[in-house]
């Protein structure tokens, strides 16, 4: 029985091979890592199976646009008096492999370009992503490109080591002869959709990257056709980390598919899988590798996830790596330098342009004779720098009381006027988040974003019952509110209750504590500073909740039997 | 990467394609905004554009590819030269140009050009992608993660037909007629409503979750790139008969005729799906105008309004956070309540 990380290991550095004998073809590899040894011992087999020509170029997740995809050279532009352009990164590493440092931070105006060019074969992309747990991981658009999946946080260092020279160069280079000959037969392409399909991977990249994968495998060793062990091997290597959901067992009654999700949008429900219906005998082996190479926390996770609503699988990258940490460029003014703006090195000598004639003569007459040894002039009053978004985005955050007093009386009414809320938002192009309270906890039910579709699948599921955390619930909103402002977004919040706390901060009940505290985490979240508006839900208003709102120094909007369009009405004033 | 992936090769996906013939047909039908999942052939969808019409006609030398035959839609420099004897024309394909998330406004619209400002001293025009795609298609990938005030610049130009540049002392405009095609994944950010409205028709694709189809569409992915010649050689005549099927639609446009019947239907039924201003019927009609073309038929009828109804007005309804009907569902639901057109 081979250690745990032995079997990481081993496919680690079989991913490594495969990708060397088809950089261009099979993508390349989206590694989770946490950066540690066995990240350097993995890009240095990786480095070693590379042939001369293609060296790996590293590259780091905040290059400038530039760089990565080329622009105007400065030093030779001033040098030459003309615009001198230089090669982006992309151009340079062409046909070659380019490892990306902490991939998840890479922003999506870089990622998209990315993709393109993975798209076109011109580049491999071995992307290396540190995200942990809540964290997001690299943007999709280019995960769903890299055909290899590995995490090298399962692997032992040593047995890197040991193994890494289960492959060399000269297998590469035989490899990567061979690998035009290796014939794809229609069998092995239908077991690898199917299993794709029973993993519940939607997009057909995946299978395309699969079948490359499979090529490389087979011609590592030797093979002209595809076999069971290519085929599982592209399995476990690309089909298996993405998996959705687990693969039926053939063995099991499999007319009887998992349960969808609650919630689960329509257009991802994955096909339901039927393995040994379908296809042979070959597939229930490859569905068998996927199945064991499923790491166990995707059970965990989709065990976690299967009472709420789908926070970030998909589509949470895209929407929040957009708004960069620093304010997004949005066009070029006059002015010098300083810290916190950077110079536009184009608009700037756009700005000079014009006056070189006249600024040569001035400066030193003998230069109209010598032409080639002319310099751009620039002046102070050329200088452009960019201008970062002055605004900072705004992010709407919803507290919403699901409790029992709440449920009884109008949850669906306030549903309705959060829906009627977030269309405002989204016109408006807020981010927006609700937390529900009720029970003992308060809950994320969604987590910043700025779909309308996502907000409102979130919402239908909420279910209503119970006591009335207030307090941990004014905490966890204090907590989502000053997350958001460390990340650059402006924050006011929306408190929907009727006041009426009767659960303690400790999960216990009784009226008289619960109050007290919930008081008491007003107070804090008044320190923040954030805009709120406290809307009371009962049906007359309630001394409580015009206390919670004095102390939250909130304005307090009292709304017995108002409709939805009247509290749409405050929530735009109040922001 | 030489030849795009054949578009009569795409397996599926019928509506995407109907609604992308339809606006080559017809560019002033006004692009076609494409939302799904990833890995669903969007992209592949639009670049096949480009090798699906013929080439055109463009002044030779000229930066923005007027039409010769066109002087009225004629950009500056072309006007301004001597109009015998009559200009030298060149044949290119049609522009499909990719404009990337990350591009800046410069790009876009055009900027002083450096060289000559540095070298000369001459206070020159550099075009943009705006006017590269003149004549042919814009297409943005993630259309809903580009930034707000260049979505705002792109639907103003494709209204007006034309890019003004008031910058840098530079005062040009050019011509810049072209069908803006979008895609992107809703789940990732929606683009607002009022640019929404500016989109001609929106399809909506999704992974195909047929086992035989999606091997099919890998099966067909795989041999293009690994005998990219052999299999374009085996799509030529498709491709052929599907460019000469536009070719000839766009000949016949003009002759179909719309009656005030079909006319009164595609108003009633914006009215009954509630859509905002009459851009929809207009849209409606233009694209069942297409169609038409496109089936020999002299005069537009039931079933080309239904067939693009939904891609023409799916995207207009006004949105109503209480309501979970998809837009779709909706729509099929006047329609059937519509029945055909009379008179």
């Amino acid at each position: 029985m081979p250690a745990a990380g032995e079997g990481a290991a081993r496919d680690a550095l079989l991913a490594a091979a495969c990708l060397a004998v088809d950089p261009c073809g099979v993508g390349g590899a989206w590694v989770r890592t946490d950066f540690g040894e066995a990240c350097r011992q993995w890009l240095e087999a990786l480095r070693a199976l590379l042939p001369g020509e293609h060296p790996l170029r590293r590259m780091p997740a905040h290059i400038d646009d530039e760089r990565l995809l080329g622009g105007i050279d400065l030093a030779a532009t001033l040098a030459a008096g003309a615009p001198v352009r230089a090669r982006g990164l992309l151009a340079e590493a062409g046909g070659g492999v380019i490892a990306l440092s902490s991939a998840e931070r890479l922003p999506a105006r870089l990622a998209v370009p990315l993709a393109a060019a993975l798209d076109r074969r011109e580049v491999a992309l071995v992307a290396l992503d540190g995200s942990l747990g809540e964290d997001e991981p690299c943007a999709r658009v280019l995960a769903d490109r890299l055909g290899l999946a590995i995490d090298l946080r399962e692997c032992d260092e040593r047995q890197l080591q040991l193994m890494s020279d289960e492959f060399d160069a000269g297998d590469v280079q035989r490899a990567r002869r061979r690998l035009g000959e290796v014939a794809t037969d229609d069998e092995s392409l239908r077991t690898l959709c199917a299993t794709a399909a029973a993993c519940g991977i939607g997009s057909l990249h995946v299978p395309l990257l699969a079948l490359r994968v499979a090529r490389a495998h087979a011609a590592l060793a030797g093979r002209g056709a595809l076999t069971a062990a290519d085929l599982q091997a592209a399995a476990r290597l690309v089909l298996a980390p993405r998996a959705t959901c687990i693969p039926a067992a053939p063995a099991q009654d499999s007319a009887e598919p998992p349960p969808p999700a609650p919630n689960e949008p329509e257009s991802d429900a994955a096909p339901q899988p039927e393995p040994s219906g379908q296809v042979g005998e070959l597939a229930d082996q490859v569905v068998a590798a996927a199945r064991a190479a499923i790491p166990a926390r995707l059970l965990a996770s989709l065990a976690a996830s299967a009472g709420q609503p789908r926070a970030g699988t998909s589509g949470k990258s895209g929407a929040t790596v957009l708004r960069g940490r620093r304010g997004r460029p949005c066009g070029v003014r006059a002015g010098a330098p300083r810290s916190g703006t950077r110079l536009n090195v184009v608009a700037t000598l756009r700005a000079a342009a014009p006056w070189q004639r006249v600024r040569q003569r001035a400066a030193s007459p003998p230069a109209r004779h010598a032409p080639q040894a002319r310099r751009v002039l620039v002046r102070t009053g050329d200088f452009r720098v960019t201008c970062f978004r002055q605004r900072s985005e705004t992010i709407t955050l919803f507290l919403l009381d699901a409790s029992g007093s709440s449920a009884m009386h109008r949850l669906a009414e306030v549903k309705g006027a959060v829906e009627l809320l977030l269309a405002e938002c989204y016109v408006r192009r807020d981010q927006v988040a609700v937390l529900a309270f009720r029970g003992r906890k308060a809950e994320l039910v969604l987590a910043p974003t700025r779909s309308l579709v996502r907000a409102k699948r979130s919402l239908a599921g909420l279910p209503g019952g119970g006591g009335t955390p207030l307090a941990t619930a004014l905490d966890a909103a204090r907590e989502l509110a000053a997350q958001s402002r460390r990340r650059g977004l402006d924050p006011s919040l929306v408190v929907l209750t009727d006041g009426q706390a009767n659960v303690a901060r400790d999960g216990s009940g009784g009226r008289q504590r619960a109050a007290e505290e919930a008081l008491q985490a007003a107070r804090a979240l008044r320190a923040g500073g954030f805009r709120t508006l406290l809307i009371d839900t009962a049906p007359r208003p309630q001394p409580q909740a015009r206390a919670l709102a004095e102390c939250l120094c909130a304005r307090y909007l009292p709304l017995p039997y108002a409709d939805a369009r009247a509290l749409a009405g405050a929530v735009q004033s109040a922001g | 990467m030489g030849n795009p992936f054949p578009f009569s090769a795409i397996v599926g996906q019928d509506e995407l394609k109907l609604a992308l013939v339809a606006a080559a047909i017809d560019p002033t039908i006004g692009g076609v905004l494409i939302f799904g999942d990833r890995g669903t052939g969007k992209s592949t969808a639009v670049r096949a554009l480009s090798a699906l019409l013929p080439p055109m006609s463009v002044i030779k030398g000229c930066r923005y590819h007027c039409d010769p035959a066109d002087p009225d839609a004629w950009c500056s420099e072309c006007r301004a030269r001597p109009s015998r004897p009559r200009p030298a024309v060149a044949k290119v394909p049609v522009p499909v140009v990719d404009m990337p998330l990350g591009a800046t406004e410069d790009r876009v619209v055009g900027a002083l050009n450096l060289e000559q400002a540095l070298g000369a001293g001459v206070r020159a025009f550099e075009p943009g992608l705006l006017a590269q795609a003149n004549r042919g298609f814009l297409y943005i990938d993630e259309v809903n993660l580009l930034e707000d005030h260049l979505v705002d610049l792109l639907i103003d130009v494709a209204a007006s037909g034309e890019n003004l540049v008031e910058r840098e002392g530079l005062s040009v405009r050019h011509p810049a007629r072209f069908v803006l095609v979008g895609s992107g994944n809703p789940e990732e950010g929606e683009l607002r409503p009022q640019l929404l409205d500016r989109f001609g028709m929106s399809v909506e694709v999704a992974t195909p979750l047929d086992l035989d189809l999606r091997v099919e569409i890998v099966r067909r992915r795989d041999q293009f790139e690994r005998e990219p010649e052999k299999f374009m050689q085996g799509w030529n005549a498709a491709q052929a008969k599907l460019q000469r099927d536009i070719v000839a639609a766009r000949r016949r446009l003009a002759q179909v005729r719309v009656s005030d019947a079909a006319l009164r239907w595609a108003a009633q039924l914006c009215l009954r799906v509630g859509t905002d201003g009459l851009r929809g019927e207009l849209t409606l009609i233009r694209a069942a105008r297409a169609l038409a073309a496109l089936h020999h038929r002299g005069s537009v009828g039931t079933a080309e309004l239904v067939q693009i109804a939904p891609a023409a007005l799916r995207h207009r309804l006004r949105r109503d956070p209480l309501d979970d009907t998809g837009s779709g569902a909706r729509i099929a639901r006047a329609l059937a309540e519509l029945g055909p057109v009379v008179g």
